[in-house]
């Protein structure tokens, strides 16, 4: 079956990649993503993976992990460094909640 | 005596015998940009001021008869993609124009502890996203054969100024072809190492599972000179793995007696045009001639291989671009540029509630059938060989409102990223006046082996053809 993307859907992935997208790009990774998602799982779902495991680090490093102690970082100017919007040494962020 | 055609191995021969200058040698590198660079564009920025003072240093390490580091005073170009501290990076987005790194990759302070001298950093596609250079938002890289063409990408910027000598080396990065490709399409030397040996600490990343950064340069010899300095464990990338780094210049025996060379008739098939094939096709016989082996191989799952990446890439993408929000760093998320977005909103659909076992997950194991398959292979050869790209250098313009067409050019090099595997291309020929590279794939680690393999065939069929500018 032809997997057909949907503009309802790409607009509800474009809010969940925090992507504003103009209604020109809308339509057109309407027509784009569902040719790629199409071409992809059409050859991808002939294939048996019955008791294959996905790979996650090609040479098969799993769990590398290190001594919990502090570390030497940047410091708060280097760090401030390249944003736009700080307020008395910190980043300003949008509000994440409204008062009721 | 012209400087800019010297290669790494050369250059420190001339800069030891005092038969020129570090400052001599940057200075010759910077008059050569200045009358090609406005015709190439592989620049995003130059570091004239900073190359000057790295020189000086080295000339005051040659007066006190000090003994010198291979790369020392030599000049380098790198991919802007790869974090420098105190120098403007961008990945060639605008979501990064002005950024400024409060810190450097590993990769760079081992070229800086070495004593490197670095040029500028070069054009990229955005973010590493594309195999043309044509996705920079801020200029198209031409190829040096042939302006009208496209240098090929993502580290399109740095094969070009290897090719047209504005730099002695170069450093690029692979995730699906962004060294070999472009190597090919320039004419020069690529390799992709192993997943794991060099250190990603630095480099912006695309698709972490897959990234891999490497040197393009002019000469086999020369990629192993810059692979003993950037090779390597680091703590601060996890994903690097903790094993002996050879001296791989031990490995350019010139002999490749008894080697046996798998050819894949899947990387030769109708998607491969026929001047690339036959092109190739005599480069195998030539090594052939030499004493290899050739023995026909079967990879049939490499017929997923794009199917794969062009899930498990946008996925690992989307997320490692979710980072740039405008609140640290960057500019707002509408000034991605087309290519970075569909790859954005490719990753989310896949990883998305509903979609991520069908899509992600079931091209992740895809994936791992398709490495035991090429581990299935190594049983039996040494290692493999392939035309690096199905296409000769295409026109620009010619693919880019084509995603589908453009991904397909990446055909014969995803596989390698795929299975972590080292790939090198070397410029075995011409056709249409333009080169064509030949590209070996090794087992993991192996490195030496397709080092001398392509040292061979450079040493008895050197390429020396020349742009002309």
């Amino acid at each position: 079956m032809k997997k057909t993307i949907s503009k309802k859907e790409i607009e509800h992935v474009s809010s969940l990649a925090n992507l504003p997208l103009k209604n020109s790009e809308v339509e057109k990774f309407t027509v784009q993503l569902s040719e790629v998602i199409d071409y992809n799982i059409s050859l991808l779902e002939k294939i048996n993976t019955e008791n294959v495991l996905p790979t996650a680090h090609v040479t098969g490093a799993s769990n590398i992990q290190r001594a919990d102690e502090t570390q030497p970082g940047l410091s708060q100017q280097e760090a401030l460094q390249n944003t736009k919007s700080e307020h008395n040494g910190f980043f300003k962020v949008k509000p994440i909640l409204s008062r009721g | 005596m012209e400087l800019t055609n010297l290669t790494i191995k050369k250059a420190n021969e001339g800069l030891k015998n005092k038969q020129f200058s570090a400052v001599e040698l940057t200075k010759s590198i910077f008059e050569r940009i200045e009358k090609f660079e406005s015709k190439i564009d592989a620049f995003l920025l130059l570091t004239k001021e900073l190359a000057k003072k790295q020189a000086e240093k080295t000339d005051l390490l040659i007066s006190e008869n000090q003994s010198l580091n291979t790369l020392m005073g030599i000049p380098v170009a790198i991919k802007d993609v790869i974090v420098t501290k105190g120098i403007k990076t961008t990945a060639g987005s605008k979501i990064l124009a002005d950024f400024i790194p409060p810190y450097s990759a590993t990769i760079y302070e081992s070229l800086e502890n070495a004593g490197t001298v670095l040029i500028g950093k070069t054009n990229l596609d955005e973010f590493a996203m594309g195999g043309s250079t044509e996705n920079s938002a801020f200029k198209v890289t031409k190829n040096p054969w042939d302006v009208r063409r496209v240098p090929g990408g993502s580290s399109g910027g740095s094969a070009a100024a290897v090719s047209a000598e504005m730099c002695i080396y170069a450093l690029g990065t692979d995730t699906g072809g962004s060294i070999r490709q472009p190597a090919s399409f320039c004419g020069v030397v690529g390799i992709k190492p192993t997943y794991g040996r060099v250190s990603r600490y630095g480099l912006i990343a695309m698709a972490s599972s897959l990234d891999q950064i490497g040197p393009i340069t002019k000469t086999v010899e020369d990629a192993a000179l810059v692979l003993n300095v950037i090779s390597g464990w680091d703590k601060r990338d996890s994903t690097s793995v903790d094993l002996e780094v050879p001296d791989y210049t031990k490995f350019l025996t010139g002999n490749v007696r008894g080697v046996k060379i798998g050819v894949p008739g899947e990387f030769f098939g109708s998607g491969v045009d026929k001047s690339v094939k036959e092109t190739t096709e005599t480069a195998l016989k030539r090594l052939e001639q030499l004493g290899a082996k050739i023995v026909e191989v079967s990879l049939p799952r490499s017929k997923e291989a794009l199917a794969v990446y062009y899930l498990i890439m946008p996925s690992e993408a989307s997320s490692n671009l979710a980072r740039y929000d405008g609140v640290r760093f960057g500019n707002e998320r509408e000034t991605f540029g087309s290519e970075v977005k569909r790859r954005i909103m490719l990753g989310t659909y896949a990883l998305s509630s509903g979609y991520y076992d069908a899509y992600y997950l079931k091209a992740a194991k895809v994936r791992s059938l398709i490495q035991k398959e090429f581990a299935e292979v190594f049983k039996t050869v040494d290692l493999i060989a392939s035309p690096t790209s199905p296409v000769l250098p295409f026109k620009i313009g010619e693919r880019v409102d084509n995603p589908l067409q453009m991904y397909l050019a990446d055909v014969l090099t995803v596989p390698a990223n795929l299975a972590g595997l080292p790939g090198i291309s070397i410029p075995c020929g011409l056709a249409q006046e333009l080169p064509v590279g030949l590209q070996l794939i090794g087992d993991h680690w192996q490195e030496g082996s397709i080092l001398n393999m392509a040292y061979t065939y450079e040493q008895n069929f050197l390429f020396s053809e020349k742009p002309k500018l």
